[in-house]
């Protein structure tokens, strides 16, 4: 479904990425994690071509990226910091990438899950950060792509939504679609993701569920189990 | 492109800089016509005006755009969009709002001032076409430096230095060179280093218009053939396109090769 | 009663052969060539020429006074043989005639029509076409050309002549002529006491009126358009312009008015507009400018050098790319009283004039002068700095050129 091959991406003098081979295969969660720099950022960026790698290849559905902007129709993107321009309005905001991707009706339910309905009339700029995501969450769910790429999706979430959350992942996960996730925190990857990818200075240090991760640290926990890669290959 | 385009405009449209610089032709223009009553006058300090202040403000606006929609590009870039639509739909954006304060805050007061009965309407339809054809120019130049500079500051820095050069120095070290070679033959490179800068090449056609007379006076076979044909209009008109069309494509060019 | 009645008679025969009309035409008239009917002709005679074409050249008229006219319609063609008429009488009339095709040569100066030594005479209604010279009027006086309309070919200076030449010539009134794509349009050279007015000089190649060696002479009402330069007064005293336009003198050597060593003339309501140099003023003396407008011209007066007492007062300068050009010191020429569309003073005592000296010269004209090619800066933003710069502070421009009180309207008269 996505297949990464030796990619390699510096910025300046900063190697982020050194030499990535990644095969994502289609359904499941999938989670990218590393400490902060790792390069996980640069990789989902990678995915939606808007980092140009310095060389390697990406084929998503076996179609190389390269040059290319209509595979984007198969994926959802939640960027990490939720920025819209400060002087649209939600309404406006959804009826714009609802022009520029296709119409949809899945916003109404997803407004209503987030109690979105009040905000609707205000302008982005004077919004909190947490109705901020809640407004990306939706902006992301509202188009049924095969793929949903998540690069933070708990930052600001009040408990609630963060439940709510969850049960769209799990409820997306059951339509049979592919979902990569990207966060620091430990339990919600624990909780959601099938799989994970632990990645450090741009390299994959570890690949596969997350009871693997645990017989192969001799570890209970999977916090521990991440910190036991990181001290390890440090010592 | 054109959604993109479409929904930059609107969004500058609506932000407050555009009724801002709409209402400062607007204001230049009343002042000039109705406290004056000269529209000979009016014509020269207009020209003054669009060749400096037109450029300064097509820098600055599209660097300005261009930083501040930042996170809308962001967006964009996540939709299944081509890059080079998102970016020159931007560009558009911003080249065609500021045209149109332009246009029609310097042509509501001259049409109410009677412009369609008046022989100046030539020179008027000429300088809002350079004034147009600046704002096209500056501001995909805008786009080029914000493009190449991620530090807001520096890319500021770097806009506002390009007007100051192309606006004065420009002018300054050409009349330095032109002295210090005053003993060779200098129509052609004269000429030549019109071409090389914008504004000069917009004061060119505007002088073409207005200073005929004294454009004249000189012996220069090529400067003969340019000034007293048609040769030197067209010429300038087709330079000012090729300085509309380099650094659009360079925005084409640089924004598929950046990261975001 | 019977001598008396023979004497009447007598009188009357006298008369009549004395105002004799005989006519010119194909057939059925007196004669029919022009020259026959000259010859036949006794002085006080009128010639009818009908309606037709003549091929005839050199026509000579010697000591005889002649009253001929043409009819609508008559035509003389000369066919590049020479002169139309070669005249030398007195009390002699051409009028109402087509002549054309005159011969070029670089050796004389062939024209429809010549005059030499004539007194009284009067050419009007003539056109000539393809003309080499107009008429060439030579140690006359008195005379009146009135109503012509000449026109040539206009390539070069060298092939071509003058629409009408005086030289030598005394008291002529040069009146509602039409001369265009001539070398000079009007041409006096030691031409005194003459009067040129309502003319019309257009698309000349050297110039539209050119006054040589030629003193007290009046020139008012013409309009001069796109001659090479349209007026050129050269060594010449006391010349009074007035009510003259000159416009659209476009080229390298190409003024309104072009004056050199003259003295004690006097411009006044004069229009120049859209000229490469208004007045190109060198070597003038005691001459007033008054109440003249100049208007989008690239210089509005270029002073060169040699110019004493000229006094620059009550005109209007708008517009121009330049007001002046000054070479050398000021050398007692005064410039005040004059409208400066470039003047950005003020008027706080509302007397009229502006409360701050106004300076015309600037200092890119100084740089144009030096690098003509440097006119393509003119008008910009480095070139208004430096211009600013030296206004506030003179260095190259001479200080006390100034106009000390500016008006701050518009003069009309």
């Amino acid at each position: 479904m996505v297949e990464i091959t030796d990619l390699y991406k510096k910025f300046g003098k900063n190697d982020v990425l050194n030499g990535i081979n990644l095969s994502i295969k289609e359904g499941g969660i999938f989670a990218v994690l590393g400490p902060n720099g790792s390069g996980k950022t640069t990789i989902i960026k990678s995915i939606l071509g808007m980092v140009i790698p310095d060389s390697g290849s990406i084929k998503v559905f076996d179609t190389n990226i390269k040059n290319d902007s209509n595979y984007r129709h198969k994926i959802d993107y939640l960027p990490q910091i939720a920025n819209f321009p400060s002087n649209l309005k939600v309404n406006e905001l959804i009826k714009m990438i609802k022009d520029l991707r296709g119409n949809t009706i899945a916003d109404q339910n997803l407004i209503e899950t987030f109690k979105l309905k009040p905000f609707l009339n205000k302008k982005l700029g004077t919004l909190s950060g947490g109705t901020k995501q809640k407004v990306n969450i939706v902006l992301t769910f509202m188009f049924n792509s095969p793929i949903i790429i998540l690069d933070e999706p708990t930052t600001g979430l009040d408990p609630i939504s963060l439940i709510r959350l969850k049960e769209l992942i799990k409820n997306e996960k059951a339509k049979g679609k592919t979902i990569l996730i990207t966060s620091h925190i430990m339990s919600f990857v624990e909780e959601v993701a099938d799989n994970i990818v632990f990645i450090l200075e741009g390299k994959i240090y570890f690949k596969g569920s997350i009871s693997e991760l645990k017989t192969l640290t001799k570890q209970q926990n999977f916090e521990h189990a991440i910190a036991n890669i990181l001290t390890e290959n440090h010592a | 492109m054109l959604k993109i385009l479409k929904y930059s405009f609107f969004d500058l449209m609506r932000s407050s800089w555009s009724y801002v610089y709409f209402a400062f032709y607007l204001l230049l223009g009343i002042v000039l016509l109705f406290l004056n009553n000269d529209l000979s006058k009016a014509v020269i300090t207009l020209m003054n005006v669009i060749i400096v202040l037109v450029p300064l403000i097509g820098t600055i606006f599209g660097v300005m755009y261009y930083y501040n929609s930042k996170e809308f590009t962001e967006l964009l870039l996540a939709q299944p969009l081509k890059r080079s639509s998102i970016f020159l739909g931007q560009y558009l954006g911003v080249a065609i709002s500021l045209s149109m304060s332009l246009i029609l805050g310097l042509g509501l007061p001259f049409i109410a001032y009677g412009l369609f009965k008046s022989s100046a309407i030539w020179d008027f339809s000429l300088l809002l076409i350079v004034g147009v054809f600046l704002t096209f120019i500056f501001s995909a130049l805008a786009f080029n430096i914000a493009l190449s500079h991620e530090n807001k500051i520096k890319g500021f820095g770097y806009a506002i230095l390009m007007w100051l050069f192309l606006a004065i120095i420009y002018d300054g070290l050409f009349l330095m060179s032109l002295i210090l070679f005053e003993d060779y033959p200098l129509d052609k490179v004269s000429l030549i280093g019109t071409m090389l800068n914008p504004i000069d090449l917009s004061r060119t056609l505007i002088l073409l218009k207005l200073d005929i007379s004294a454009l004249l006076g000189y012996t220069g076979a090529v400067f003969k053939q340019f000034f007293g044909t048609s040769f030197g209009l067209i010429v300038s008109f087709l330079a000012l396109t090729i300085w509309v069309g380099l650094p659009v494509l360079r925005i084409i060019f640089k924004s598929n090769k950046k990261d975001f | 009663m019977k001598i008396q009645l023979s004497s009447l008679l007598l009188l009357i025969s006298i008369y009549f052969t004395t105002a004799q009309t005989v006519t010119v035409c194909k057939a059925g008239c007196d004669y029919k060539s022009i020259q026959t009917a000259v010859d036949s002709s006794k002085s006080g005679n009128s010639i009818l020429i009908k309606s037709g074409l003549y091929n005839e050249a050199n026509i000579v008229i010697y000591k005889k006074s002649l009253h001929i006219s043409g009819e609508e319609g008559t035509v003389i063609d000369t066919q590049n043989k020479g002169y139309g008429f070669s005249v030398e009488a007195t009390d002699i009339v051409i009028k109402n005639l087509t002549i054309k095709n005159i011969k070029v040569s670089y050796t004389k100066e062939y024209a429809a029509i010549l005059l030499f030594k004539s007194y009284d005479f009067a050419i009007e209604n003539i056109t000539v076409e393809n003309a080499f010279f107009g008429f060439l009027i030579q140690k006359s006086k008195d005379g009146v050309i009135h109503n012509n309309t000449i026109a040539g070919q206009g390539k070069a200076e060298a092939d071509s002549g003058n629409a009408i030449h005086l030289w030598h010539c005394k008291n002529v009134k040069i009146t509602n002529n039409d001369v265009r794509r001539m070398r000079d349009g009007i041409y006096l050279e030691f031409g005194s006491n003459s009067y040129i007015s309502n003319n019309y000089s257009n698309d000349n190649m050297r110039y539209g009126l050119h006054f040589m060696f030629s003193n007290d002479n009046i020139y008012e009402d013409n309009i001069f358009n796109a001659n090479g330069a349209g007026v050129a007064v050269m060594f010449s005293k006391r010349i009074k312009m007035f009510r003259n336009v000159f416009k659209k003198n476009w080229g390298t050597a190409s003024y309104g008015i072009l004056l050199k060593e003259i003295s004690d003339a006097e411009l006044k309501h004069n229009i120049f507009e859209d000229n490469t140099i208004g007045i190109n003023a060198d070597g003038t003396n005691r001459i007033l400018f008054t109440e003249n407008t100049f208007s989008n011209n690239g210089y509005a007066v270029k002073v060169i050098g040699a110019c004493y007492d000229n006094t620059y007062s009550k005109n209007n300068f708008l517009y121009n790319s330049f007001d002046l050009s000054y070479s050398g010191n000021l050398n007692s020429n005064t410039f005040e009283n004059n409208y400066w569309s470039n003047y950005t003073g003020y008027d706080l005592d509302k007397n009229g004039f502006g409360d701050i000296p106004y300076r015309p010269v600037k200092l890119f004209s100084y740089l144009v002068n030096r690098t003509p090619e440097s006119i393509v800066l003119l008008r910009s933003l480095f070139i208004d700095i430096i211009d600013f710069s030296e206004k506030v502070s003179p260095v190259f421009t001479p200080e006390n050129l100034i106009d000390n009180k500016p008006l701050m309207t518009q003069v009309k008269w």
